[in-house]
This record gives C-alpha cells, sequence and structure tokens, in this order.
C-alpha cells in the first residue's frame, strides 16, 4: 500500500490585521487557509478551484513553507515540513517546486533565460558545472522552447513563452511535485491551451504529482484527475473531476461551473 | 447612417528595430445600440485599435498612417484636440483591462467618479455626487453612500472594475469601449461584470465593443464580431454565424481551442506557432504559417476582405474561392 506523496492535515493560516500606529493593536484575523485536510497521491493532477480570496494561493505558498503555517502540519514524502529547520526545507524544494500566475514577475528581469534556469541548477547542485549548459538546453527543448534563445530576457518573450521559462525553471531540480498557481490565467486562451498540453505531457512523461490552482473550472477539468473546490479557506468539496464537473454537490461548486462562458444559440 | 464609421485605419509604432504594423486597414461601423466583438489573440491589433479611435496612442512612437472614424459628422483621427477632448469621456467612452492601474490610488472614488461631469457639463459639486451616487448604485456597489469615499484599494478586482464602468457611464455616453474587462477577474466575477454591461447597455441604449481574446465571452454578448489577426481583420459575421459557420480557418482555430467546449480526455487542439513579427512585411496572408489548410497561392497572394456570396466577409482566399 502507497502512501500519499503530500499529505496535509488540519492546516491553517491565519494572518493578524492590525491597526493603531505606534502601538499596534490586534483587531482581527484573516482566516485565509482555515483547516484543510488532504491527500495527495502520486502521479496525479489535481486541481485546486477557488475565487480570487478562497485561500487558494496561500495554501499553495504554505506547502512551500514560503508563509507559516498557523496550525496543522504538511508532510511530504514522509517528512514533517512545518517543522523543519530551514536547511532541510532547502532539501525539500528539491522535490517540491512551484509555478507562479504572472509570467512578467516571477522571472527576474535582469537575468537571461540561461542565468533563470542554471541558478535552481547551481543551486542545488543538480549537475556538474560544466554540465550546466548542455541541462538548460535540454530543459528549453522539453518545454518547448529552442535552446538559441537562452541568451534573451524576459521582455524579449511573450506571455505563454515566459510561462514556459517558469515551467523549464520548475523542472530543472528533478521535483517530484510541482504546484502550479494558476499558471494559465494570465494568457490568451489559444495560449492556454498550449501550456495545459505541455503541463499535461510532462506529468505523464516524468511521472510528476501536480497541484493545478486556478479560478476557472473549464480549464482545471482537462488537467486533473480529482478537483478540489476551496471557498473561504476550507474545502468544500472534494472527488474525480469529471464528477465534480458533472454532477456537483455543493451550491458552490454548481455557481462556479455555471459562470462558464457559455456558447449556446439554441434559445 | 452608422454611429461610428472606421475606414482604412492604419496604425503603425516606429521603433528603433522597425516599424510594427499594429493596425494594418481595418474597416469597420457601429450602428446605434449594437454591441459589436472584436476578438484577437494578444498583439493583433484590437486594443491598438481602439486606442487610435480617441487618441490614446503615444506619438510618438505611434503614428496613424492613414484613415478616417466618422462619428457625428466629426473624423476623429483629423480633428483638433478640444474637439477629440470633448467627445472622449462624455460621448465616447472607454474601460480598461485592469482597473488598479486605470483607477488613480490617490484620490477617494468620488472625486475620480464626478471629474468627468466636471470636465464636460457644467454642474456643481451637490448635483455631481448625487449622480455619481446614482451611477455606483447603478453598476451594483452595496452600500454607495459610505463606498463613494473609498480609495480603490479598499475594493476588490471586480468592484473595481464595477467603479471604472460606472466612471465610463456617469456622463451617458453614446459609446462605451470595453478593452478585455474581464480578463483580469475570476470567472464568477467576469460572468457578474457581463450580465452588468448587457443591463446598463439596455438601459442606457448605448453602443458597446467589446474586445477581448476569449471567443466564448462574445457568443453572450455581441450582435457582431470582427475577428482579427496581425493588425487586419480576418473575419466579420453575426456573432451565430460566426459560431456555427465560420469562414476563416482562424476563427474555426479559435473556436476550437476554446478548453469548455473540449471533451476530458484527448488533447486539447492548439493553434501551433505563434503571430508573426509585425515589424516584417507579410508575404501572402498572414496566418499561413500556422494554417493547417494553406495553399501555395496563400504564401504570395495578399488577401482582401471580401463578403462571400452576399453574407458575411472573410479574408481567406481559399474561402472565397471556394476552395474550403
Amino acid at each position: 500500500m502507497s502512501f500519499p506523496i503530500l499529505q496535509l492535515k488540519d492546516v491553517a493560516t491565519h494572518f493578524p490585521i492590525e491597526s493603531g500606529w505606534l502601538r499596534k493593536r490586534r483587531t482581527g484575523t484573516v482566516r485565509a487557509v482555515d483547516g484543510v485536510t488532504l491527500d495527495v497521491e502520486r502521479g496525479e493532477v489535481l486541481g485546486l478551484v477557488g475565487e480570487s480570496g478562497s485561500g487558494k494561493s496561500t495554501l499553495a505558498r504554505t506547502i512551500m513553507q514560503l508563509v507559516p503555517a498557523t496550525a496543522g502540519t504538511v508532510v511530504l514524502e514522509g517528512r514533517n515540513l512545518t517543522a523543519a529547520s530551514a536547511a532541510e526545507i532547502k532539501a525539500a524544494r528539491r522535490g517540491l517546486q512551484m509555478v507562479f500566475q504572472d509570467p512578467f514577475a516571477s522571472l527576474n528581469p535582469r537575468l537571461t533565460v540561461y542565468a533563470a534556469l542554471a541558478e535552481p541548477l547551481l543551486v542545488h547542485g543538480v549537475v556538474p558545472r560544466d554540465r550546466v549548459p548542455a541541462r538548460v538546453a535540454a530543459l528549453m527543448e522539453q518545454v518547448g522552447l529552442a535552446p538559441r534563445l537562452m541568451r534573451k530576457y524576459p521582455h524579449e518573450f511573450s506571455g505563454g513563452q515566459r510561462q514556459r521559462i517558469a515551467i523549464a525553471r520548475a523542472l530543472a531540480v528533478e521535483p517530484r511535485v510541482i504546484i502550479a498557481d494558476e499558471p494559465v490565467s494570465a494568457l490568451d486562451v489559444s495560449i492556454q491551451a498550449q501550456i495545459l498540453n505541455l503541463l499535461a505531457g510532462l506529468v505523464r512523461k516524468m511521472n510528476l504529482t501536480m497541484i493545478f490552482i486556478a479560478h476557472d473550472l473549464a480549464v482545471v477539468k482537462h488537467i486533473s484527475d480529482r478537483i478540489a473546490v476551496m471557498y473561504q479557506g476550507k474545502i468544500v468539496e472534494l472527488g474525480p473531476a469529471l464528477d465534480i464537473m458533472e454532477r456537483p454537490s455543493h451550491p458552490y461548486t454548481r455557481a462556479l461551473i455555471s459562470a462558464i462562458p457559455r456558447v449556446d444559440f439554441s434559445a | 447612417m452608422p454611429l461610428l464609421e472606421v475606414t482604412d485605419l492604419r496604425t503603425s509604432f516606429h521603433t528603433r528595430s522597425g516599424i510594427l504594423r499594429a493596425v494594418d486597414g481595418v474597416s469597420f461601423s457601429l450602428e446605434k445600440g449594437e454591441t459589436l466583438g472584436i476578438v484577437g489573440e494578444s498583439g493583433s491589433g484590437k486594443t491598438v485599435t481602439c486606442y487610435s479611435l480617441l487618441g490614446l496612442v503615444p506619438t510618438p512612437p505611434g503614428r496613424i498612417e492613414s484613415g478616417t472614424a466618422m462619428f457625428d459628422g466629426t473624423d476623429l483621427l483629423h480633428c483638433p484636440p478640444a474637439r477629440l477632448r470633448d467627445i472622449r469621456g462624455r460621448r465616447i467612452a472607454m474601460i480598461f483591462q485592469d482597473p488598479m492601474t486605470s483607477l488613480n490610488p490617490y484620490l477617494r472614488i468620488s472625486e475620480q467618479l464626478i471629474e468627468p461631469l466636471f470636465i464636460h457639463e457644467d454642474i456643481s459639486k451637490a448635483d455631481a455626487l448625487a449622480r455619481g451616487l446614482a451611477m455606483l448604485e447603478a453598476v451594483g456597489i452595496q452600500d454607495a453612500a459610505r463606498r463613494l469615499h473609498s480609495y480603490p484599494h479598499e475594493f476588490s478586482g471586480g468592484m473595481r472594475q464595477r467603479v471604472m464602468i460606472a466612471m465610463a457611464l456617469v456622463t451617458r455616453p453614446e459609446i462605451l469601449i470595453a478593452d478585455e474587462p474581464t480578463t483580469a477577474l475570476d470567472v464568477t466575477v467576469q460572468a457578474q461584470i457581463l450580465e452588468l454591461l448587457k443591463k446598463l447597455q439596455r438601459d442606457l441604449g448605448m453602443a458597446v465593443i467589446f474586445v477581448t481574446h476569449d471567443l466564448a465571452v462574445i457568443s453572450g454578448l455581441c450582435d457582431r464580431v470582427l475577428v482579427m489577426y496581425a493588425g487586419r481583420i480576418v473575419e466579420t459575421a453575426a456573432t451565430r454565424t460566426l459560431f456555427q459557420a465560420p469562414r476563416h480557418p482562424y476563427t474555426r482555430a479559435l473556436q476550437r481551442s476554446i478548453p469548455s467546449l473540449q471533451p476530458k480526455g484527448r488533447e486539447l487542439h492548439t493553434i501551433p506557432g505563434m503571430p508573426p513579427d509585425l515589424s516584417q512585411p507579410v508575404a501572402g496572408c498572414a496566418f499561413a504559417p500556422r494554417c493547417e489548410q494553406a495553399a501555395g497561392h496563400c504564401r504570395t497572394t495578399d488577401p482582401r476582405l471580401a463578403a462571400v456570396n452576399n453574407g458575411p466577409a472573410t479574408a481567406c482566399l481559399r474561402v472565397q474561392n471556394s476552395e474550403i
């Protein structure tokens, strides 16, 4: 019996609201993530859907330990990340990587593609120094970018291409789990399809596990095996993707489905 | 007599690396009360087309090379700046994609909302505030009397977009140009904003030009559609016709790649490749390199937009010759 590659138990991430100038008083709490328990199976693509403010991005950052959990545990391949030291978290990052939404903001504008992809290789010692150029070229090909573009800067690429660079960067350290936080939301619909196909192909070829976060169920449906619906910091529905799309039980899931623009001329 | 008649608009950007032909011969008309959709990928020229109409293209490096845009007897592209200022914001208004950068973060909503009224009308502050408040309520802001005095950062993205719509409509314009107003919003908020726009259009009787990269959004909102690619219109049709019988390979490819229309389990349809570099002259049809149905003459002959059998227009040579 295999155990899940990622286990979240009662994870909560709360942010204090403070007011006052010289003497800050705590006047409230934002419960961004409010008790999430979830297992992610090895090799699955889990879609995490919710609106802005549902807590899905905060949950992603909590899993990545970019933001400390207020309560609960995040266990990756048997190791408890919430109780880990900084050195242990850095080691864990070889297994767990993130792709962010905004392809303009997530790439350092002063680094060439080569530098951006070489950085994780060097930081984690993935390959010997003399093998780095070859590995960068291979990574670019893997995401459908011509290696001859490696000396260019992010601003010289389109949004879709920048997202490919961000995905290549996440793949550089050969992670087992990738969290993609709204990776296609900032792209044209026609380019979304390209990136979705790329991600689906990479998951299959490399036997990756992926958490795919989005606000759009139509996009998530294609790439996910299971879908978790998040609302106000909690998971309100979880199940196989087709079941969720065709037989949603929670009213919020139904609302998300009805918001998908329909192409319907029967009226 | 159409409300707006654009003829052969050409707008270029003169940059160090060459002249970018962003809008390359665009003609269309807009009737009173009509909703016209302009759909195309990033770089198709749809936004620059709208900016050109309202004098919002930075010149330099931009330049309107040719064309006319007739609105109520005035050519918007060649009129005195004072006349354009009188029309812009009062009779033709525009809303933009990112409401946070379109709202001044330092000013309260009240000040920004009534600014168009002060510029275009002789009105007292009390009357202007009353009109502004009424508009804020009309766009669905709850507790409007109190929110009127808030700052933009105190609103969510969807609410900021509603505020921007209120600002645009406070002078009751005849035309609203909406440039990707829902692209930056969640799908549920998008649905609400689209419903709001439909309702306001009915109530105010205005014409709307709706620019987007998302064909699915067009289907629920627009009467007619222009499909743009590489600075030109490649197809124009009534919305239903466009969806049921698209007459250009690019339109068909766009339609096929809508995720919500495709069943799970197979790879999504994509349009391979990327839009062309607009600084390079194009030989033949700009879409040919990416077109599944391109033939030899597609790469040598420049296609022109023409109606097929007195029906909707397409700029595909093969469709015009009944080859496909």
